[in-house]
């Protein structure tokens, strides 16, 4: 179960992430940006579909008793009941904010192109440093996962990493713009790191990332981004934490109406 | 050359099919109506990336969101070919931009429509995109040189979206009595405005003439829409949708079908700017403009710095 709910972790960060970024296509502030941030929020798309099928595959092996037990949706309670087998698009379109286990971070807004590239700066080096150990992990669907992600998500650093650079260090406007999204974003980058009991197990058990070992990584790939971006890392230290066990922001749910719509109006059908 | 014998020499190159080049000779009406051309196009791709946009978020799978995206993404491309080639002819991407963003440049009428339900991307990919086809695979050989190899790529994936197009509408075809109810609805709404995308009728187009006469335009307007219903009733008539037109009817004859007629009242309002989007369209492309100029600024300013910082660098070496 905690293999499961570690996957769907992983799985919900790409999701909705994917989904955010996706919100600019065709509102991006340069053309071959936009079609370049496109291209990202297709890869978190892919991987969330890789880690969902892994997931249901998961579920569907798992006794009817302790299936009742993982989600709180109706629908999907519904299709237990009936001892129907899941897919990709039932853990993505049927579940409601509790059950979905993605950092706080993910979901924050848009906002402008300063904040969003903030936030994937912070995600794509955590997500490099993650699918580098990963690809160790004795699940064997997780590693090979983790390694077809590493190519995809060592493109989204660079990218990310140049335009933190290139926008910090660009005009006083931009400067000061990136140092608010940077102050922004920065109280949604401790819960990266936090240690729930699926990371706990997964660790145990030699499938799981040690998010301590990473932090340090993470951390001083940050530093010298930042530094080069001539941009500095907030004083204030709080961190907002939940996601990770389902406790979100109001803006999951506003992001579930959309993504869920068409299952949730239309139910049962096939598209 | 006098300019006498250099019009004599494009004469004789078009008149033997062989491509103009951006550094060749060209009558000025030529360019100009190739940037017209051209820009249009190239604004029809990003302005069409928006009603499409619309369903990204809500596609119904995780499958279908991934190939909307990809899809869309594929106009954004296809816009960056076409302005690249209308750059060829002397103009840069900003001032064609402020074309768009002032009215003075048009696009396809038809993204100035509403996409209401999901069967509507189904309905774009099928008709708008097979349309689209129909006008752009004789482009392929058109006497520009830089056009005609852009679209060559863009028709090759617009044949693969319209087969995507057709593949939505099928399922919904083939699901429930509501999905059914849904495509059929996303036909009614879409079926004219698709057939006024070849745009007027050969007596009232001003630039056909002109425009066949150096082979930049391959077909007459009227050519291509006959064209394009006699193939899509075919293709309605497998799913089982219908068509609606009253007076629709196969002419043994002339070998096509007969149709009605086009409410082209409808469709000048449309260009004028009375559309039911016209003006969210261009307001979404100007927001996206404008609030992206801090981030080009500092992109240019960046670009600059490090420039400067390079050639310090280099003085204190040498």
């Amino acid at each position: 179960m905690n293999q499961l709910t570690y996957t769907l972790q992983i799985a919900d960060n790409a999701l909705i992430l994917g989904h955010r970024i996706s919100e600019w296509c065709g509102h991006g502030p340069i053309l071959e940006q936009d079609i370049a941030i496109t291209n990202t929020s297709l890869d978190h798309l892919g991987q969330a579909r890789s880690l969902y099928q892994h997931a249901a595959d998961m579920f569907n092996a798992l006794p009817a008793e302790e299936k009742k037990t993982l989600f709180v949706s109706a629908a999907l309670q519904a299709k237990i009941a009936k001892d129907e087998k899941i897919d990709e698009d039932d853990l993505a379109y049927l579940r409601d904010g509790w059950d979905f286990r993605n950092v706080l971070l993910t979901e924050q807004p848009n906002k402008d192109w300063g904040y969003t590239v903030v936030r994937s700066f912070f995600y794509d080096a955590y997500n490099f440093y993650f699918y580098t150990e990963l690809q160790k992990s004795k699940d064997t669907v997780l590693a090979a996962i983790a390694e077809k992600s590493l190519k995809e998500v060592t493109y989204h650093l660079r990218w990310s990493s140049e335009w933190m650079i290139r926008l910090g260090d660009g005009t006083a406007e931009s400067k000061a713009r990136m140092q608010e999204a940077v102050n922004h974003n920065w109280a949604y980058t401790g819960e990266l790191f936090e240690m729930t009991t699926a990371d706990k197990e997964m660790l145990a058990a030699g499938m799981g990332v040690d998010l301590n070992a990473i932090k340090t990584q993470w951390q001083k790939r940050v530093d010298a981004v930042l530094e080069e971006a001539t941009l500095s890392i907030p004083a204030n230290a709080w961190m907002h934490s939940g996601g990770k066990e389902g406790r979100h922001s109001e803006h999951l749910g506003y992001i579930l109406t959309e993504l869920q719509f068409m299952q949730r109006a239309y139910p049962d059908m096939e598209w | 050359m006098t300019v006498h014998s250099f019009q004599e020499h494009f004469d004789a190159k078009i008149d033997s099919e062989v491509m103009i080049e951006p550094r060749d000779w060209m009558p000025d009406d030529y360019r100009k109506t190739l940037i017209r051309q051209i820009s249009q196009h190239a604004h029809s791709e990003i302005v069409g990336m928006l009603p499409e946009g619309n369903w990204i978020t809500r596609a119904p799978s995780l499958r279908r969101k991934a190939v909307l995206l990809a899809k869309v993404q594929d106009e954004g491309g296809h816009g960056l070919y076409l302005y690249s080639a209308a750059e060829t002819l002397g103009i840069t991407r900003d001032e064609m931009y402020d074309q768009l963003h002032t009215g003075k440049a048009k696009y396809s009428s038809i993204f100035n429509y509403p996409t209401i339900t999901w069967a509507d991307m189904g309905a774009i990919g099928w008709l708008v995109d097979g349309a689209a086809i129909m006008n752009q695979v004789p482009l392929c050989r058109t006497s520009y040189g830089p056009y005609a190899r852009a679209m060559v790529r863009v028709c090759k994936e617009e044949s693969f979206h319209q087969r995507q197009g057709f593949e939505i509408m099928m399922t919904l075809a083939n699901g429930t009595d509501i999905q059914k109810k849904m495509a059929q609805d996303a036909l009614n709404r879409w079926w004219w405005p698709s057939i006024m995308m070849f745009g007027p009728n050969d007596a009232d187009s001003p630039h056909t003439a002109q425009s066949m006469r150096w082979r930049i335009k391959r077909f007459t307007n009227d050519e291509l829409r006959q064209k394009f219903i006699d193939v899509t009733v075919e293709q309605a008539k497998l799913i089982g949708l219908t068509v609606p037109d009253p007076d629709l009817k196969w002419n043994q004859e002339r070998g096509h079908y007969d149709f009605g007629p086009i409410n082209w009242d409808e469709f000048w309002n449309v260009v004028k700017g009375n559309g039911p989007c016209n003006k969210e369209r261009l307001e979404a492309r100007k927001n996206a403009w404008e609030n992206g100029a801090w981030v080009r600024d500092a992109a240019m300013a960046y670009s600059e710095k490090r420039k400067a910082r390079k050639e310090n660098k280099e003085t204190k070496a040498a």
